[in-house]
């Protein structure tokens, strides 16, 4: 019974996830429009845009290869498998017995790379400029990433990020290291994400773009899987940090479903928080130059070398 | 020129150029001539052909006379200027594609404006038929082991003018960017060609959108300069304000897009509105939002009613409360200023070989305006400040677009004050006696128009010369992107903002 349980729970935070994460992108659009004196589009906007993606003919260019064809599943499938890793309103998921935090940053690591060889692939200028940058951003993100893993695991004793949350949620206590890992896993996913000051998600000017870069030439149903998968990556982030640093009203596995409801209301709230916040920088700020993005990240890294640290030294006293 | 005077002139034997006269040279005159624009003693304002003949526009230096000298090249031929002098480049390379004048000595003999797809060779003077291809072009080398290219365009990603942009980039860093244009070529100058006078003034309000009042303007008093036409006072006070109007929109655009070209979209957001209300106010007060054909040779084709006048003062107003906010916007923004400031620098000894005018060339400390230098009417008698700045980076052209939309508004508040009454039109027609010449030159946003034209006994324009400015502010953009990085030349290109309509023709 339980395990039917945990299985519908994990199905559930899954469709929740997949659902969720196109009408999350579609909720920043309109707030950042909303700051700029705009009506914006509506918020399922997005879901329209991947509906009629996937009703359009794919265009391939003629020397695409069978990498080319293949890397949107590969990049989808990895994206969604990470996403539904990551708590969203109740812990102890199931597939968290079988991939920890380090799996769902393999995973996206893996998708990334995919991403990049995509891009290269047609071998169009940009597709190239896209991937060199994006393999100069990753290269410093993953280890950055690593770092934070390390404090957040050293806190609570594991890497699964199911116990990790429910640990969080049972200790809620002001802790230096975990400040520190919170601010450095920002920057990490406003690197990760491609948003402003790091990269543009709304810019036309080809020169400048780096995830828009790689995915130029896609189009129909294949540009429909990515732009899910990079909607499901930021809301894997935003739900990433909500459960690890923002516990607030996340449900325990084996709770009753009011406290299901009230963690899904809960989680509700959180990506809406978490989308105004976005936007309301976003609008704030400009873009920085592509080689001032190493130091920015390089920002994150030592945070996160620092948390590790600081949580060592605490330890052994 | 007064009544009198007219009635004694006797037909000149050879059309001369008002207000400028027009000198033949020989070659050894040409050719010293373009030694002294290669020195730096004069400053070249236009080159251009005809079927047997080029001419060339220069800046006289510490007056404000323009000196327009002639060379017949019955053989066609004519000694290059761009050989000695790299800003004539370009425009002798469009002598040669239209007229098939060959500019002997030249330092590249490539086309420029003809890609080989008209199905004709120079098409305004001689045409030979040929099979409409693609002509291979040949980008200047680069060579090193880490060197890669990046074509980029004509078609952008973006809803933007079509114009090719070859890279030759070391990593992210550009070791030279090569333009090419010529994509939005119209056949102005055939068009121009037997066209009546009204004809004309349509195709010429169309030679770039954005700059519609300052090409129907210099249009116009380059017609008004050959026939000696007197425009009434209350139509000059009504073209410069339109013209006013037509850069305080600009500018505003132009500030905003900058900014959202470095993810800044709030700035884009606060200067399309002050965009937007003055394009409306146009439209209530002249019957177009960019004011397309409502100056005509001779005045203009619409008056100011005394409600809309207000409007516009209220306008003014407005705008004046909010560009402070801007400028603060600007500014204090310190991730914004981060990228603006050391970005695409251009220096001021090239701003001076290119005689680059408008927000290019005052921002690297030249800072010719034809309001002052020239004087047209009614400027001399208006009080207003030039902005400039030595910096020559993308924060520069922006404070100085600042710096004109501050004038701009001190323009527009006397305008509305001080314009007289009266009529807005003057009766003329073109006498049906000689030929004529005209020349003018006027301050667009971008920089000073170059207009020069013939009209025939008839009444139609046998030859119209129109030179947008940014035929000297493309060159300047390769050099300013020059060891930048590649994902800052959308900044530097919008910082510019050249006319790709205006300089293709």
């Amino acid at each position: 019974m339980t395990f039917l349980f945990d299985l519908v729970a994990q199905g559930a935070q899954m469709l929740l996830a997949l659902a969720l994460s196109p009408l999350l992108i579609g909720l920043i659009r309109k707030l950042k429009a909303r700051l700029l004196r705009r009506k914006g589009p509506p918020i399922i906007q997005p879901w329209r845009d991947l509906i009629r993606l996937l009703r359009k003919e794919v265009v391939l260019a003629d020397n695409a290869s069978w990498l080319y064809r293949s890397a949107p599943y590969l990049i989808f499938a990895m994206t969604w498998v990470a996403a539904s890793l990551v708590p969203t309103f109740a812990t102890g998921l199931m597939f968290s017995w079988s991939a920890d935090l380090i799996a769902i940053i393999a995973l996206l690591g893996s998708a990334r790379f995919f991403l990049a060889l995509a891009g290269m692939d047609i071998g169009t200028s940009f597709g190239g400029i896209g991937s060199s940058r994006e393999a100069m951003f990753g290269s410093l993100a993953e280890p950055a990433t690593i770092m934070i893993v390390f404090t957040v695991s050293f806190v609570a004793g594991t890497t699964q990020l199911s116990e990790i949350a429910a640990y969080m949620a049972g200790n809620l206590e002001l802790r230096a290291s975990v400040g520190m890992a919170l601010v450095g896993l920002l920057i990490v996913a406003i690197a990760e994400n491609g948003r402003v000051p790091v990269d543009n998600p709304a810019t036309h000017l080809e020169l400048t773009m780096v995830h828009e870069a790689m995915v130029l030439e896609y189009s129909g149903r294949y540009l429909a899987l990515i732009e899910l998968a990079s909607a499901l990556k930021l809301l894997l982030y935003v739900s990433l940090i909500a459960c690890v640093f923002f516990p607030v009203g996340l449900a325990r596995h084996d709770a009753r479903l009011e406290a299901m409801a009230i963690g899904l209301g809960a989680y509700l709230l959180k990506l809406a928080i978490g989308g105004f916040l976005l936007a309301l920088f976003e609008t704030s700020t400009a873009k920085m130059r592509v080689f001032r993005v190493p130091d920015f990240l390089g920002a994150g890294l030592m945070l996160g070398l620092l948390a590790t640290l600081l949580v060592f030294v605490t330890r052994s006293l | 020129m007064n009544f009198a005077s007219k009635q004694t002139a006797a037909r000149p034997s050879q059309p001369t150029c008002l207000p400028w006269p027009r000198e033949l040279v020989d070659e050894g005159g040409w050719l010293a001539l373009a030694a002294s624009l290669a020195k730096g003693e004069r400053e070249l304002l236009s080159l251009w052909g005809e079927s047997s003949s080029v001419h060339m526009a220069m800046l006289e230096p510490r007056e404000p006379r323009l000196r327009i000298v002639t060379l017949e090249c019955p053989e066609g031929a004519f000694p290059s200027v761009g050989g000695v002098h790299p800003p004539a480049s370009r425009l002798e390379r469009a002598i040669h594609d239209l007229y098939g004048l060959r500019p002997e000595g030249a330092s590249d003999a490539r086309r420029w404006l003809d890609h080989g797809r008209w199905g004709l060779r120079h098409p305004c003077s001689a045409p030979e038929k040929i099979e409409s291809t693609c002509d291979p072009y040949a980008f200047l080398p680069t060579e090193g082991e880490p060197l890669h290219q990046i074509p980029v365009g004509p078609v952008h990603a973006g809803i933007i003018e079509p114009g090719h942009f070859r890279f030759s980039a070391n990593g992210e860093t550009v070791v030279r960017l090569e333009e090419r244009l010529g994509f939005v070529h119209k056949g102005i100058d055939q068009l121009m060609c037997g066209a009546s006078i009204e004809r004309a003034a349509r195709i010429a309000a169309r030679v770039s959108g954005d700059s519609t009042v300052a090409y129907s303007l210099a249009f116009a008093q380059a017609v008004e300069a050959a026939f000696d036409v007197d425009v009434p006072p209350r139509a000059i006070y009504l073209r410069a304000l339109m013209a006013e109007l037509e850069r305080l929109a600009n500018h505003f655009g132009d500030i905003g897009a900058i900014c959202n070209d470095a993810a800044f979209a709030l700035m884009q957001a606060q200067c399309n509105l002050v965009r937007e209300r003055i394009l409306r106010e146009a439209a209530s007060a002249f019957g177009h939002r960019l004011m397309m054909d409502r100056i005509t040779p001779g005045g203009t084709t619409v008056d100011l009613k005394q409600e809309n006048a207000a409007a516009l003062l209220a306008m003014v107003e407005w705008i004046e409360l909010m560009t402070p906010r801007l400028i603060a916007l600007f500014g204090d923004t310190t991730s914004l200023q981060d990228r603006t400031v050391g970005t695409g620098f251009v220096s001021e000894a090239l701003a001076r070989q290119y005689a680059c005018g408008g927000y290019v060339g005052r921002a690297s400390g030249r800072t010719f305006d034809a309001r002052k230098a020239i004087g047209y009417a009614p400027y001399p008698r208006l009080t207003f400040e030039v902005g400039a700045s030595k910096e020559g980076d993308v924060d520069a052209r922006v404070w100085v677009r600042f710096d004109e939309v501050k004038a701009s508004l001190q323009i527009v508040r006397q305008i509305l004050d001080d314009a007289p009454e009266g009529p807005i039109i003057a009766a003329w027609a073109p006498p049906d006696d000689w030929t004529r010449e005209g020349a003018a030159l006027v301050e667009g946003f971008r920089g000073d128009i170059f207009v020069w034209l013939r009209i025939r006994a008839d009444g139609v324009v046998q030859r119209c010369h129109l030179r947008d400015p940014s035929w000297f502010q493309w060159p300047l953009l390769e050099a300013a992107i020059k060891d930048n990085i590649v994902a800052d030349f959308p900044l530097c290109n919008k910082s510019f903002n050249c006319s790709y309509s205006g300089h293709d023709l």
